[in-house]
């Protein structure tokens, strides 16, 4: 970090880009925040037959990530971030 | 045979009115022939913008429900004797016309005008699909606000679903001052986060105020929004015109080319 970083401050424009780029990915793909919280659950029932999570680290969001082709296009993308404790081997 | 274009947001209190009546009186001063319609049944305001209030006799709904014939409900512009005004009902509401209905009245009026402009209601719901049943091209009007940007882009995925395609964007009230500093989105921010093509930037101008009091859109005289105006019902004909420097000082006009 620079000593010119503490003075600036993230202007408000940016503050709205960023959280009208966040608000239109759900909104694009429609997906209500019960929906969220059901895509939410499944994942980690999923994950916990096979390790132990750390329920309060888990982060899942849409976000939006460029295309593959590098045309400087986006698609919204599930970004989940789930720390695990420890990896149950009994699973069969 | 004319072009039917939409004039939408999403959100109130935008412009969309404004930019409509502009729209129409720039594209008359180009010496086409247009018809302002004005879609917000119920709350009707083009009618004052345009300072026609004291003229109206027939609306829309009584040429849909054929109590006139639609040439009688046609109402004249002060200056522009190309220029028309089809007004809405005060008195009903959305639902007194249908979309196809709608469609039908946009096609008589393309096979007369060269340019039929539809003045659409905020929302999405009745008024807005009557508004887009007969468009062939739509322009979406907003302020660079995340509400208003946010309603843009739900119009967009609208008006795309209903075979509109690539509808262009007006970025209304912007205040150079505030982008400067960092304090307000610009149109170029805009147009990254709707990925939509810009026709117009539109800077807040109090001359706007006054043009409305006065009812005559300002379109094409010495102001900035003025001249704004003009620039995109030129690009509205197909003219490839650069973008205002808003921050150009009143009266002194510089022009830079984008990109």
């Amino acid at each position: 970090m620079k000593i010119t970083d503490i003075f600036k401050k993230k202007s408000s424009s940016d503050v709205a880009k960023d959280r009208l780029k966040l608000v239109l990915v759900s909104d694009r793909a429609s997906c209500s925040p019960e929906i969220m919280q059901k895509i939410r659950s499944d994942i980690i029932e999923v994950l916990s037959k096979y390790a132990e999570i750390d329920m309060d680290g888990i982060d899942i969001n849409f976000t939006q990530m460029d295309t593959e082709d590098n045309s400087g296009k986006t698609v919204p993308a599930l970004y989940a971030n789930i720390p695990i404790k420890n990896i149950n081997h009994s699973v069969k | 045979m004319g072009e039917v274009i939409v004039i939408t947001s999403g959100k109130g209190g935008v412009g969309k009115t404004t930019t409509t009546a502009n729209l129409g009186t720039g594209l008359a001063k180009l010496n086409k022939k247009v018809v302002l319609v004005d879609t917000d049944i119920g709350l009707r305001n083009l009618d004052v913008v345009m300072g026609l209030e004291n003229r109206i006799v027939y609306t829309l709904v009584d040429v849909v429900e054929e109590n006139c014939k639609l040439k009688q409900a046609l109402i004249r512009d002060k200056k522009y004797e190309n220029l028309f005004l089809l007004p809405a009902a005060q008195t009903r509401d959305k639902t007194s016309v249908t979309p196809e209905q709608m469609k039908k009245l946009t096609d008589e009026l393309k096979a007369e005008f060269d340019y039929v402009i539809l003045d659409c209601p905020a929302g999405i719901e009745q008024g807005f699909k009557n508004a887009i049943a007969g468009a062939d091209r739509a322009l979406v009007v907003t302020t660079p606000e995340v509400s208003a940007v946010r309603d843009a882009d739900r119009i967009i995925g609208l008006l795309e679903a209903n075979e509109i395609k690539n509808p262009q964007l007006v970025v209304n009230r912007l205040r150079p001052d505030m982008i400067k500093r960092g304090d307000m989105m610009s149109a170029d921010d805009v147009v990254d986060i709707l990925a939509v093509e810009l026709i117009g930037q539109v800077p807040d101008d109090e001359n706007i105020v006054v043009a409305t009091n006065n009812g005559e859109p300002l379109v094409g005289d010495n102001s900035l929004a003025g001249q704004a105006y003009m620039n995109i019902c030129r690009r509205v004909t197909g003219e490839a015109v650069p973008f205002l420097d808003l921050e150009a000082r009143k009266g002194l006009f510089s022009w830079f080319k984008k990109k």
